[in-house]
C-alpha cells in the first residue's frame, strides 16, 4: 500500500501524519518540540518506523510549520509549504466546502477564508500573541488547574464575567481583580474564553466575512470552552475535526501526495534519516553591523544547509539552485 | 560643518550628491542595521513608531564619525512625523550630542519656500548653482528608481538566484560615483546595461503585487525585512506605490516635473472609500489599491510601522476595497522584530493564494 508522510515542525509541537491514498490517517504523532526540532523530528520518525506495517511504502513526504525548511532538508521532502496553505487544504479535505478556518496554536493564531475550495483571504496575528495557547497555558497554571480541565470547567459557567481581552497584560490583571472580588472559577474561565474569542475576532478576523461551515483547529481547539465561546460570538456551528491538533501535517501529507502523483518520483530519504547524525551549528557573521546569526545544518561533518543571513551571502553560497532565504 | 541626515532607502545617494555639488561636506550615517535599532530604541520613547527610533540611531552613529549638523524633514500633521525632527533633536541634546538642526518643512504653496529654507545650508552660493544641485539630486533619484524597477521585473524571472541583486548593487555603485550632472546619462546607460545582462526566463508566469503603505517603511528595506527581495525570489513582480523621485516631485517641487506618476492620481482614486486627507499616505494607500486593482494586479500588500495612525485608518478601509474590486490585500505591521520567518510565511501563503486565483483566471480565459 502506498502512503504519504506529512510533518509539521512548530514552535510548541512537532506532528507527524501518515495517510493512505484516500487521505485517511493511518498513523499520527503529536510530540512536544521542546526547542529541539531535529531531535524531536528524528524521534517521531523512529516511532513511526517502528509502528509501520510491512506492506506500506512511503511514496512522498511534505513539511510545514516554522521548522519546515529544516525538516525538509533532513527528510528530503517533496514539498515544503507554509502553514496557512496546509491548514486550509486539511480543513477542506475533512469538511468539504469549508468556508472559514479558525486556527489557534501555541504562539500564533490565524484565520483562513476559503471560497469554492480555494483560499481567498487570510490573516495572522502580527505584533501581538495575546490569546494564543501559551497564554492559556500560563493562566491555567496560575490558577493551578490542569490545562485539560480548562474547557470542561468553563462549560459549567452560569454567568461568564467580562474580562478585558485586548491585551494579555490587561486580561491577566483584570482576571486577578475579578478573582479577588470573589467570582467563581468557571465564570472567570468562561469569561476568559469569551475575551480571547473577542480579541481573536477583532484582531485577526478584522473585517473578514465568517461563514459556515467553519472549522476550528490547532492545539487550542482541545478547549471546549473556546468552541462554545466561538459559537456564541459567531452564531454558527463550529466543527472541530477529530485530528484537530495535527491538521498542518495532514495538509502537508495531502500536498505531498498531489506533488508526487504529478512528478512520479519522490525525494523522500526514508526513515533511516532518523538514525543519521544531524546537528545545527551557527556563527555570527561579522561582515556588517547587522551581525546576522547564521544557522548551519550539518549531516555528519558536512554542511548541508545554511540560513539566517539577511544579505544572502551564506545561504546563496551553498544552495545556488534552491531558493530558500 | 559636516551635514548628516536620516536614512530612508536610497535617499542618501540623492542628498549626498546634491550637497556635495554645492561644496557642503557630508557625512551620511552608516547603513541602518541592528546596531542602529538598538541605539535608537534604547533612547526613544517606547510608543513612538519605528522611523523615529531608526532616525535617532542614524544620528547617533553619524555623530561617532564626525557629523555635526542634521538636515531633517518636517511636516504639519496629522502624522506625528512633523514633530520628529524636534523630538529627536531634544533627545540628542539630553544625551549630550552637539548637533545643529536644520528642518526642511515641505513647501506649502510654492517651490520658492523650499529654496529659501535650503539657503541656510547653501549659504551665499548663487541660486542657479543651488537649483542645479537640486536637479542633480533629483536626476540621481530618477535613475535609481528606474534601476529598481528593472530589478523588480527581473528578480522573479532570474535564472540564477541572487543574480539580479548582484547586478543591481554594481549598477548602484555607478550612480553613486557619478560626480557631476553630465556623468549621469553615461552611468544610467552602463547601469541599465548591467541589469539587462541578468539572465531571465521571460515566459515564466509571475504574479504581480502592488505595495502600498507608509513611505519610510516602503522605501527602507531594513524596516520591511526586505519584502521586495523576498517577494521577487518567491516569483512575484513587485511595484511600489511610492518612489523617491515621485515623492520629491510631489512634495518638494509641487509637481513641477510633468509626465511622471503623481500621488495626485492615487488621492483622486481613493473616493468613495476615503474622501479626505488623514495624514501621511493613508489616502494614497487606499487610492493606490484601487488603481492596482484596475490595472490588473493580482494582489496588494500594505506595509506600516506599528502604531502608524494614517495607515491604521487605511487598514480598516482596505477590506472593503478588497471585496468590491476583488483584489486580495495583505497587511504587514513592522516593528522591532528582526526574525523574518513569520513574514516569509505570510508572504508565501499570500503568493499561494494569488497563484491559485491566477490559475483559475487562466482556466476561465
Amino acid at each position: 500500500m502506498k502512503a504519504y508522510l506529512g510533518i509539521d515542525v512548530g514552535s510548541v509541537s512537532t506532528n507527524l501524519v501518515l495517510i493512505d491514498e484516500q487521505a485517511h490517517i493511518i498513523e499520527s504523532y503529536y510530540l512536544r518540540t521542546n526547542g529541539q526540532p531535529i531531535l524531536t523530528l528524528q524521534k517521531g520518525l523512529q516511532k513511526m518506523a517502528a509502528k509501520l506495517p510491512m506492506k506500506i511504502t512511503v511514496n512522498g513526504a511534505g513539511t510545514t510549520g516554522s521548522g519546515r525548511y529544516l525538516a525538509g532538508i533532513i527528510t528530503g521532502a517533496d514539498i515544503i509549504k507554509n502553514e496557512i496553505t496546509t491548514h486550509a487544504v486539511a480543513a477542506s479535505s475533512i469538511v468539504p466546502g469549508t468556508k472559514t478556518v479558525l486556527e489557534i496554536g501555541g504562539q500564533d493564531s490565524k484565520i483562513i477564508i476559503l471560497r469554492n475550495g480555494v483560499v481567498s483571504d487570510f490573516a495572522m496575528n502580527t505584533v501581538c500573541a495575546a490569546g494564543t495557547g501559551s497564554f492559556m497555558d500560563q493562566q491555567a497554571s496560575r490558577l493551578n488547574i490542569p490545562i485539560e480541565d480548562f474547557g470542561p470547567t468553563a462549560l459549567r459557567a452560569k454567568t461568564p464575567v467580562r474580562i478585558a481581552g485586548r491585551c494579555a497584560v490587561f486580561a491577566e490583571s483584570d482576571m486577578i481583580h475579578k478573582q479577588q472580588l470573589g467570582y467563581n472559577l468557571p465564570d472567570i474561565l468562561a469569561g476568559l474564553c469569551e475575551a480571547l474569542v473577542r480579541n481573536y475576532l477583532n484582531n485577526v478576523g478584522k473585517g473578514k466575512e465568517i461563514l459556515a461551515p467553519a472549522v476550528f483547529q490547532g492545539g487550542v481547539a482541545a478547549n471546549v470552552g473556546m468552541k462554545k465561546a466561538f459559537e456564541k460570538a459567531l452564531g454558527i456551528e463550529v466543527n472541530i475535526p477529530e485530528h484537530y491538533n495535527v491538521m498542518g501535517a495532514l495538509g502537508a501529507a495531502i500536498l505531498a501526495r498531489e506533488e508526487t502523483i504529478k512528478t512520479g518520483i519522490s525525494n523522500f530519504k526514508g526513515f533511516s534519516v532518523a538514525n543519521a547524525k544531524y546537528h545545527a551549528g551557527g556563527f555570527e557573521c561579522t561582515g556588517c553591523p547587522n551581525m546576522c546569526e547564521v544557522v548551519e545544518i550539518y549531516k555528519s561533518k558536512k554542511v548541508i544547509a545554511r540560513w539566517g543571513d539577511r544579505c544572502g551571502k551564506w545561504s546563496n553560497s551553498i544552495a545556488q539552485s534552491e531558493k530558500i532565504s | 560643518m559636516k551635514v548628516t541626515f536620516p536614512h530612508m532607502g536610497y535617499l542618501w545617494i540623492s542628498l549626498k550628491a546634491m550637497l556635495e555639488y554645492l561644496g557642503v561636506e557630508v557625512q551620511e550615517p552608516p547603513p541602518t542595521t541592528k546596531k542602529t535599532l538598538i541605539l535608537g530604541s534604547k533612547h526613544a520613547p517606547e510608543f513612538a513608531c519605528l522611523p523615529l527610533k531608526l532616525n535617532l540611531g542614524n544620528f547617533m552613529e553619524a555623530a561617532e564619525i564626525g557629523a555635526d549638523t542634521i538636515l531633517m524633514a518636517g511636516g504639519c500633521g496629522p502624522c506625528r512625523f512633523g514633530y520628529y525632527a524636534q523630538v529627536e533633536y531634544d533627545i540628542l541634546q539630553d544625551l549630550g550630542y552637539k548637533y545643529q538642526l536644520v528642518v526642511v518643512e515641505p513647501p506649502e504653496k510654492h517651490i520658492s519656500e523650499f529654496l529659501a529654507r535650503i539657503r541656510y545650508i547653501t549659504g551665499g552660493r548663487p541660486w542657479w548653482q543651488v537649483i542645479n544641485a537640486i536637479r542633480f539630486g533629483y536626476m540621481k533619484a530618477r535613475v535609481v528608481d528606474d534601476l529598481e524597477k528593472l530589478a523588480q521585473w527581473r528578480r522573479p524571472r532570474e535564472i540564477t538566484p541572487g543574480s539580479t541583486d548582484q547586478a543591481f548593487s554594481s549598477a548602484l555603485q555607478l550612480i553613486i560615483k557619478a560626480g557631476h550632472p553630465r556623468d549621469i546619462p553615461k552611468a544610467k546607460l552602463q547601469g541599465t546595461h548591467l541589469m539587462n545582462q541578468v539572465q531571465v526566463d521571460e515566459r515564466k508566469p509571475v504574479v504581480k503585487i502592488g505595495i502600498v503603505g507608509e513611505i519610510y517603511t516602503l522605501l527602507e528595506p531594513f524596516t520591511n525585512l526586505d519584502v521586495e527581495r523576498h517577494l521577487g525570489r518567491m516569483g512575484a513582480e513587485v511595484n511600489r506605490s511610492i518612489c523617491l523621485s515621485e515623492w520629491i516631485n510631489d512634495h518638494l517641487f509641487m509637481g513641477l516635473i510633468k509626465g511622471t506618476r503623481s500621488s495626485k492620481e492615487a488621492r483622486r482614486a481613493a473616493p468613495p472609500y476615503l474622501n479626505h486627507f488623514v495624514g501621511g499616505h493613508g489616502q494614497e494607500s487606499v487610492g493606490s489599491t484601487v488603481l492596482y486593482a484596475k490595472q490588473g494586479y493580482d494582489g496588494v500588500i500594505q506595509l506600516l510601522p506599528f502604531t502608524c495612525m494614517p495607515e491604521i485608518v487605511a487598514q480598516s478601509i482596505l477590506p472593503g476595497v478588497s471585496a468590491d474590486l476583488d483584489i486580495p490585500v495583505l497587511t504587514l505591521v513592522v516593528d522591532e522584530q528582526s526574525g523574518d520567518a513569520g513574514t516569509i510565511t505570510r508572504l508565501e501563503a499570500f503568493i499561494d493564494l494569488l497563484n491559485r486565483k491566477y490559475q483559475q483566471k487562466e482556466v476561465l480565459a
